[in-house]
């Protein structure tokens, strides 16, 4: 296990070292002076642009520029932003909470249906209600997620009034925030209504955000779940006897659910790129939105720290999924 | 695929073109078995029907304004006419012929990001999968990088640098799209380059770029035809969420992202300026992911024999 732990490391490393350059050139292949464009300052003085130049370290060659970025990055320092003038990474941490409550939720509800969906399927293939699962699926697989946020907020805001159209929370609560999480710090809090009105607030979000993955985890669990079915050992555990339920929960979906595991991993970074839609839909403080509103107000060094920020957590996402893949399934390690 | 028709038919010498038409039938057959793809194919084929003939068929110009309609609903809802059959936006113009010319762009966006990932990615694959080597390292790990960062995120960083607009943001969602091909591309010439033919027409001295793209290459497509169509329809919705976010396509493109864009005030006025432009993208994306499944079990040689 161990030196399979390495094996992925030597893969990653290089990765992250490349998205870090990348995330380097971004803004010196920026149309423009970069200099301007990382102080802020549209007219300036030859004598103020070479005064600025020094000052961000931008009159040194290259190749010191970048250590010097990657050495920044590896302590911490992603850049400061050039709107508000604080470090990217406080901004980050400030808001990757909310992105977490979002897409944990979205994945919470995109493995409760998808699997059980994908399952059903599978045991009665060529069904009606396998045909009509499937139909569902794909529909979801191919939403526009954009879309599908509006035409939520027209029919459950707008028509019925059941959910609110945004935000994280009702303006009437305000309490400290403890965890970045609404859900736990509504508790905390212990105000009447205010971890309804978080839940509530939640809603809408979290299915549009949850609705490609899940059609994507119950397609995914219908066709390993009908190969899994197919195999000797299955037979064996029916000719035993063994309740269809037993057949199908203890001996067949262990199995099956090992391919799934790595599509749920593989579903993190469809979930932070919908992150970027959905929470612009439902203005959601989260990173998804702080990225756009950075790519609005030309606020490049944001862009710069979050690229690499948001590459870096899949990166660990998908390491972790890779060390759980191996510790299930054996023959993966060699 | 292949196989199967020559062992066949090896007791008889068979032209190629002969055998060419054994294998699109064989194909028509295992495609048409699934019902869905067939629908999905004939509302594609409408859809390109309703793009090429968009200036015969669209009832008005998809920018004129017409000041004394704006936002009328369609023709069933109270207030609706006949003139404008699904209504008028904020500045009046009408949504059937502006989602009639949306066709044009969604499919042009499709076809475009698909040849260019596609053709790199293939060749960037096949560089990859033949050579091995330091070059296979650096091409896998540049591939890497790419699928480390979230497709949309990496499609909006590309547009700052490029620029808003509908040619930005092609080149961007194929640039996100094109290490899937690179991927299968690699995978495939690495299962392939130990066969026996390969060695054989090595042997005779075939050059290295002959074995590539005329020896190898052939027997790599079904992967490739797969994976096309799921692209084709990727493009289209990354394309579309580009526009909504104001990064694709500029107003007043009758692109249907965009046309969302600027119908997101109206939302809970106008239902109907937020429901078709979406509904279009949704029939179109439905109608490839059909075709892709029916492509996919028809190419699928293990599903064959199931």
């Amino acid at each position: 296990m161990f030196g399979f732990l390495m094996r992925r490391l030597a893969v990653l490393i290089p990765t992250f070292i490349g998205v870090s350059i990348i995330a380097f050139s971004f803004i010196r292949l920026l149309p423009g002076d970069p200099v301007a464009l990382l102080s802020g300052e549209r007219v300036m003085s030859p004598e103020r642009h070479a005064q600025i130049s020094a000052q961000l370290g931008m009159d040194r060659p290259m190749v010191v520029q970048y250590f010097d970025y990657l050495g920044g990055v590896l302590t911490g320092d992603f850049g400061t932003s050039i709107v508000s003038k604080k470090p990217v990474l406080d901004q980050f941490l400030t808001l990757f909470p909310a992105t977490v409550e979002l897409s944990f939720c979205a994945i919470i509800i995109a493995i409760a249906l998808g699997i059980p969906a994908g399952v059903i399927a599978a045991m009665k293939r060529g069904s009606i209600f396998d045909q009509g699962l499937m139909g569902i699926a794909l529909v979801g697989y191919s939403m526009p997620i954009f879309w599908w946020g509006l035409l939520l907020i027209i029919l459950f805001s707008g028509t019925l009034q059941w959910f609110p159209v945004s935000g994280r929370i009702s303006l009437m609560f305000y309490f400290p925030q403890v965890t970045g999480f609404m859900l736990i710090d509504s508790l905390i809090s212990g105000q009447k209504g205010a971890f309804s009105s978080a839940l509530s607030h939640l809603a809408l979000p979290s299915i549009v955000l949850a609705t490609i993955p899940l059609a994507v985890i119950a397609r995914q669990t219908r066709s390993a779940m009908l190969e899994v079915l197919s195999e000797d050992y299955v037979r064996t555990a029916r000719a035993k006897g063994l309740s269809p339920f037993r057949v199908v929960g203890v001996h067949a979906l262990r199995n099956a659910m090992i391919p799934v595991i790595t599509t749920v991993g593989l579903q993190v970074g469809v979930m932070l790129a919908g992150a970027i839609l959905t929470e612009t839909i439902f203005s959601w403080p989260g990173i998804g939105k702080w990225i756009l509103d950075s790519v609005f107000r030309r606020d490049y060094a944001v862009i710069q720290g979050g690229l690499l920020l948001i590459a870096a957590i899949i990166m660990t996402v998908n390491l972790i999924v890779d060390l759980l893949y191996g510790l299930i399934n054996p023959r993966i390690r060699h | 695929m292949a196989d199967v028709t020559i062992t066949q038919k090896a007791a008889e010498p068979v032209s190629s073109a002969q055998m060419r038409r054994q294998m699109l039938k064989e194909f028509w057959f295992y495609f048409s078995e699934n019902r869905g793809a067939v629908i999905g194919l004939f509302v594609f084929l409408f859809l390109v029907l309703v793009a090429v003939l968009a200036p015969v068929i669209a009832p008005h110009s998809p920018f004129e304004q017409y000041r004394e309609a704006v936002l009328k609903p369609p023709v069933w809802a109270a207030g609706g006419s006949a003139t404008y059959l699904l209504g008028t936006d904020p500045v009046g113009r009408d949504i059937l012929s502006r989602l009639i010319y949306g066709a044009q762009y969604s499919l042009f966006v499709g076809l475009v990001v698909t040849t260019l990932s596609l053709i790199s990615g293939i060749v960037v694959g096949l560089l990859a999968g033949y050579y091995r080597g330091w070059l296979d390292t650096i091409i896998m790990r540049l591939m890497d990088m790419i699928l480390a960062v979230p497709s949309l995120l990496l499609a909006l960083v590309l547009v700052t640098i490029l620029g808003p607009g509908l040619n930005s943001a092609m080149i961007a969602i194929a640039v996100t799209l094109q290490p899937h091909f690179v991927r299968l591309t690699r995978a495939a010439v690495m299962a392939e380059k130990t066969r026996d033919y390969v060695t054989a027409a090595r042997i005779a001295g075939a050059s290295p770029f002959r074995l590539m793209f005329r020896t190898i290459l052939p027997n790599c497509t079904a992967p490739l035809i797969v994976q096309a169509t799921l692209s084709f329809s990727n493009a289209i919705l990354d394309a579309a969420a580009l526009g909504f976010l104001g990064m694709g396509a500029q107003p007043p493109t009758p692109e249907w992202g965009t046309m969302l864009a600027e119908a997101r005030e109206f939302i809970l006025r106008a239902w109907w300026v937020v429901t078709f432009p979406g509904l279009a993208i949704l029939i179109t994306v439905l109608a490839i992911n059909l075709m892709g499944d029916g492509l996919r079990d028809a190419l699928d040689p293990k599903l064959k024999r199931s």
